[in-house]
Order: C-alpha cells, then structure tokens, then sequence
C-alpha cells in the first residue's frame, strides 16, 4: 500500500509508525494478517513477536476479520445503570453472536466495550465511526435491521 | 464563572478557526509569541493551574521542569486519551472548540523551547479526531502552527496520533510507550516524563482541559485565574455527570460548587433517592448523601475519603444493587483494563471479580469481605502504576457503606433490589 509507506517515512521507519499503520491496515482489510504482520516487522526492523505482540494487545486491532460494521456497545457504569446489559442481550440475540464474534455473512461484529464518552446518552454504542445514545433494546435492533436491509438492496 | 465552555455556549459558535478568532483567538499565542519563555512560566506559576486530568499536579512547575531539562529535543503531548468510565468533557472541548486545546499546546511549545507536539486521542473518538483534524489544517493554512509562526522564527507542529483500545494507556507512561508504537505499559517513575518522556526526551504530558485552559490564563493573566475558585484550587472545573441524575452532562462551575449543588441545581435532581455517588469516578471511594454538602475540590474531596479523579460524578439511586455494581461492573472493569505488567494488580483484581461475582451468585462467605480489604491494601501499596493502585477503592468503599447489603447476600442469599440471581 502507498499509504502505509507514506506513514512509514513520515516516522522514519521507527516503531512509532506502527500503531497509525495498524489502524489504516484493520481499516482497509478489516483484519491484521499474518503476511502484513511480517511486512511491518520487516520495514520497522523489529521482530515478527514484537508486532504481534502489539496487534493483540490493543482492542481495535484483530487477527481475524472484522465485519463489514462493527458494534461496539458500552458496557461501562453508566451506561449499565441503563440498561446496557439488556440491549447487549437483546444484539447478541438479533445477530445470533457472542460477544467478539463476527455474523456468517460478515456484515456485523459485535464488541462489548468501556465507555465511549456518551455518558450523558446512555446507553449508547458506535457502529464504526458512528455513534448512537438514548438506545433502548427496540431502537437497536431498529437500527441493525435497518442496515441489514440496505445492504441486502446493493 | 464560565471559561472552558465561555465558546461552545456562544450562539452560532461552530469551533472553526473563523468563529474562534472572532472571540480574540490565537491572539495569546500572538502574545505569547513575544513574551521570555520564563515568563510564560511565572504567569502559569501564578495561576496556580493545576492538571485536570486526575493527579491534579501545577502546571506551571511541570512545565518549568521540561523548559529547564537540559536534554533535546522536547515534547509537548497532550492526553486526549479520556477513557475513564462517566468521564466525557476532554471529548466535547475537542469536538466544540478544538482551537483552545491547540494554541494552548503552541504555548507550551514556546514555553519549554520545542517545535514537537502530539496529540494523543482515544482510538474510539472517531468525532474529536475529526475535528481536530480540520482544525490542523484550518491552523496550519493560517501559519497559526507550522513554521515560522506568525512571522516569528518560533516554528511548532501538531502531530494527532490514535490510541486503539486500551484504557491504561490514559497513565502517562503507558501513553508514552503507546506513542512509540509499543504495547501501553506503564513505566517505572521516577524518572518522570518531563526528565525522560517521549523517546526518553523531556515532555510536558498535558491533559486536555488543562492545555484548554492555557490561552486564557496567558490573555488575562495568572493572577486573574488564581482568583476564580479555591485558594488550592484555582479556576473552573468540568464535571461529567451521570447515571440516576435528570440532566447528565458536561458542566463548568468553579471548584467551591458543592456536589449538592452540582447534582440539583445544575443536574436537575436526583432520578429516585439516591444512595451513593462517585465524585470522581470508578477510582474514586463512593460518598453517601450525608457528604454532599461537601465542596468539590481535591482537598475536601480528600477530606471526605475519596478524591476528585477527572470530575466524572455518577449518581446511584437506591433501585440499585451495590453488591451487582461492584461484582459485575467494578471489579470487572479493572480486572479486564489491568495490562498485566505486574502482579498485584493482575492477580488482585482477577481475584477481587471472582470473589464478589461469588458473593453477587449466593457462594460467598463472610470472610471474603475482609479477603478483599487485604486485596485493596496490596494493591495499594504494591501495583506498579495508578490503576492498580487505586482499582479496589471504590470497591472497598462500597462494602464499608453497604456492608449489610453484602452481608443480606452472603447469610441470607437475598438481594433487596431483585437484580442478583443466586445458584441453587
Ligand atoms: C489508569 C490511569 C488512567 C488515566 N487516564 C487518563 C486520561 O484518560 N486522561 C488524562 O488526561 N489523564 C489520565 N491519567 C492521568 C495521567 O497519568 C496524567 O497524570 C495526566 O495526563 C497529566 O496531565 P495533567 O497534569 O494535565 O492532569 C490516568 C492515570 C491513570 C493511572
Ligand atoms: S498496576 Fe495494573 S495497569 Fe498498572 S502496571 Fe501494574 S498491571 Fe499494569
Ligand atoms: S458509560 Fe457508556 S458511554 Fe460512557
């Protein structure tokens, strides 16, 4: 990818490019995978433990592919003194997944999360770079149903 | 007194560069432009700013650190990194009125003699790095950042970097290690960040609202700052409120407010009767309705058994079951954060979550409450950085209040508010 060496040059090639290489990665690919885990290593000159290392201690990052939408639901204190818990279940239930997993057809993952800095909307979530508040179990799976629904139109 | 959300509250205010020069922004770097480095200082010394993003460290020494560490060359990293449970005020300052936060770090950059800045923001943020996004650039097109600003040989650029998932890299030294692209472990201090920091470079490691707050002070004065608030605790403060509360939100009230006040006058009351609130959020030990007179600032905070945090206040009305919180949400928040560098925290939150998640199910003993206020000791004294230290706190606080609530849970396998489910 021309923008990976871009932000590579930007840093020098020191490990520092590495996290804003990741996010651009999991971004266009959905997933971090093994070639680009040795790539990295490669351009960084670090060893292929040290990337992986990184890639998995950081949640935004995956080694398995993401869904096309990521939830990423709050399950923090005020958001579960709202409620979270139940429109968690009531998500899993709609999708038929667990907490992490991603649906067959590769349209949702499902991630239960801290809190995302919509306190004062709880409960809230984001679906990618979306966010969402007030929600109650209804209204979420509204909005699930709703993206279903156009993506089956394209 | 309003000063960090003077702007957003503004009407047609829209956080562009346009709209923020219309209100005399950029004019305090423009003055800051032509001031001694030392003197920045003394004024920030004056003010008697004091960091808002938990440790409440002066701003003014932090800075006067950096600016006389020898080394070279120097950082100035902002920590938008707000991951703290209830905690959302660094977000909407970024979001409403990304300009302060940015000339405040130019400042900081003209104070201690660097041209490198970092912003580092919550990979989850996607809003707020948006819009500090357009903000660089609206910046950099006006030469407000970048080189030579204003004409001036003072050259210093903003770099925004995201974290990707991973509260314990808000601790500054795990932040640090997160913007060289490792794992967000926290490091051994001393040596503090503003000796070794960034690539063990002297940084001044600021925390959102406390750079947003920079341009005003060096406008007015120090001495202007100094007079709003608490002689310990000078200027405004942001508090998060939510939870059991009628009108959760980010509020700006100078630090004699009381949490009475905060809670009913700015919050618009209680949701039911509460029982307990935290004053600054899930590190911070719970206050009972008999403490909400007390002011909110760190020294009576502290007076009071608990601490100030970041301001994220989280009301819990009396529906609720404490010994639920604390199993289900508490413990296991720490427990899931703790990065595992070291033991006591790894292994002493893991514990605390199982032993309470026993008590919550109907298996635990009576013992066990003491079990866990030898965890909270150990952690205290032993975990290696503030999320350890400071992860049983709340815990603790919770069984000395609701003690009887525990206790109903472990002899009588019964929970008043219906929301535990016990084993057969
Ligand atoms: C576990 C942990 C999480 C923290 N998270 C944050 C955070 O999200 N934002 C922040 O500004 N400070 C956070 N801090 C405090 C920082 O370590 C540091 O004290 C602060 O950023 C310094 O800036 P200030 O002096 O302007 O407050 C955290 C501390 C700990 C121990
Ligand atoms: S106290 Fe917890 S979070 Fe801090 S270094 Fe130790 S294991 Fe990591
Ligand atoms: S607790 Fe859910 S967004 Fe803050």
């Amino acid at each position: 990818m021309i923008e990976l060496e871009k932000i590579l040059a930007e840093y020098n090639y020191k490990q520092g490019a590495l996290l804003p290489c990741l996010h651009l990665v999991q971004e266009k690919e959905g997933f971090i995978s093994e070639k680009m885990i040795s790539y990295l290593a490669r351009k960084m000159d670090l060893t292929r433990v040290e990337v992986y290392s990184v890639v998995t201690f950081y949640s935004m990052f995956t080694l398995k592919k993401h869904g096309k939408y990521v939830i990423r639901m709050c399950l923090s204190f005020p958001c579960y003194l709202k409620g979270a818990r139940t429109i968690f279940n009531a998500v899993k239930k709609e999708l038929k997944i667990e907490n992490g997993e991603t649906t067959k057809d590769g349209l949702f993952s499902l991630e239960g999360v801290s809190c995302i800095g919509l306190c004062d909307k709880a409960p809230a979530m984001l679906i990618n770079d979306k966010s969402y508040g007030n929600l109650n179990a209804k209204k979420t799976v509204d909005i699930i149903r709703k993206i279903k629904k156009a993506e089956k139109k394209k | 007194m309003i000063i960090l959300l003077e702007n957003i509250k503004r009407k047609g205010y829209n956080g562009s560069l346009a709209s923020y020069k219309k209100y005399g922004g950029y004019e305090a770097l423009g003055k800051a432009l032509g001031m001694e480095s030392s003197l920045i200082i003394s004024e920030l010394k004056k003010s008697g700013l004091r960091g808002r993003g938990g440790a409440a460290f002066p701003t003014g020494i932090k800075w006067e650190f950096a600016a006389d560490a020898a080394d070279n060359p120097k950082y100035v990293v902002c920590n938008a990194d707000e991951g703290e449970p209830g905690t959302f005020k660094d977000k909407l300052l970024m979001e409403k009125d990304p300009h302060s936060l940015i000339e405040g770090m130019a400042i900081c950059g003209k104070a201690i003699g660097t041209k490198h800045g970092f912003i580092y923001i919550r990979g989850e943020y996607f809003d707020a790095f948006r819009s500090l996004q357009k903000a660089l650039d609206e910046t950099r097109k006006q030469n407000l950042i970048g080189k030579n600003i204003m004409g001036s040989d003072f050259s210093f650029d903003i770099t925004l970097y995201r974290g990707a998932g991973a509260y314990v890299c808000g601790e500054e030294t795990a932040l640090l290690d997160s913007l060289e692209g490792k794992k967000g472990q926290s490091r051994v201090k001393p040596p503090f960040p503003t000796f070794e920091g960034l690539r063990n470079k002297p940084t001044v490691l600021n925390n959102v609202e406390t750079l947003s707050n920079i341009a005003q002070i060096i406008s007015k004065g120090g001495s202007w700052f100094s007079k709003i608030g608490n002689k310990t605790a000078t200027g405004t403060k942001l508090f998060c409120l939510s939870g059991d509360i009628k009108k959760p939100g980010v509020y700006e009230a100078d630090m004699n407010v009381t949490l009475n006040e905060l809670i009913n006058d700015y919050g618009g009351g209680a949701v039911g009767t509460l029982s307990a609130v935290f004053p600054g959020g899930l590190a911070s030990s719970l206050l009972t309705p008999d403490k909400f007179d007390i002011k909110m600032n760190y020294e009576s905070v502290m007076k009071a058994g608990s601490m100030l945090g970041s301001g994220a206040v989280i009301a819990i009305n009396s529906t609720r079951c404490p010994v639920d919180l604390a199993a289900n949400r508490m413990a296991e928040f720490f427990d899931h954060e703790s990065c595992g560098k070291c033991t006591p925290c790894r292994e002493g939150t893991k514990r605390a979550k199982e032993i309470l998640q026993g008590i919550a199910s109907g298996t635990g003993s009576v013992e066990d409450l003491s079990t866990i206020r030898d965890l909270a000791d150990v952690l205290f004294d032993t975990s290696r950085c503030g999320l350890g230290q400071t992860a049983l706190n709340a815990i603790r606080s919770s069984i000395d209040i609701f003690e009887d609530i525990y206790l109903e849970h472990i002899t009588k396998r019964r929970c008043r508010a219906g929301i535990c489910k016990f084993k057969k």
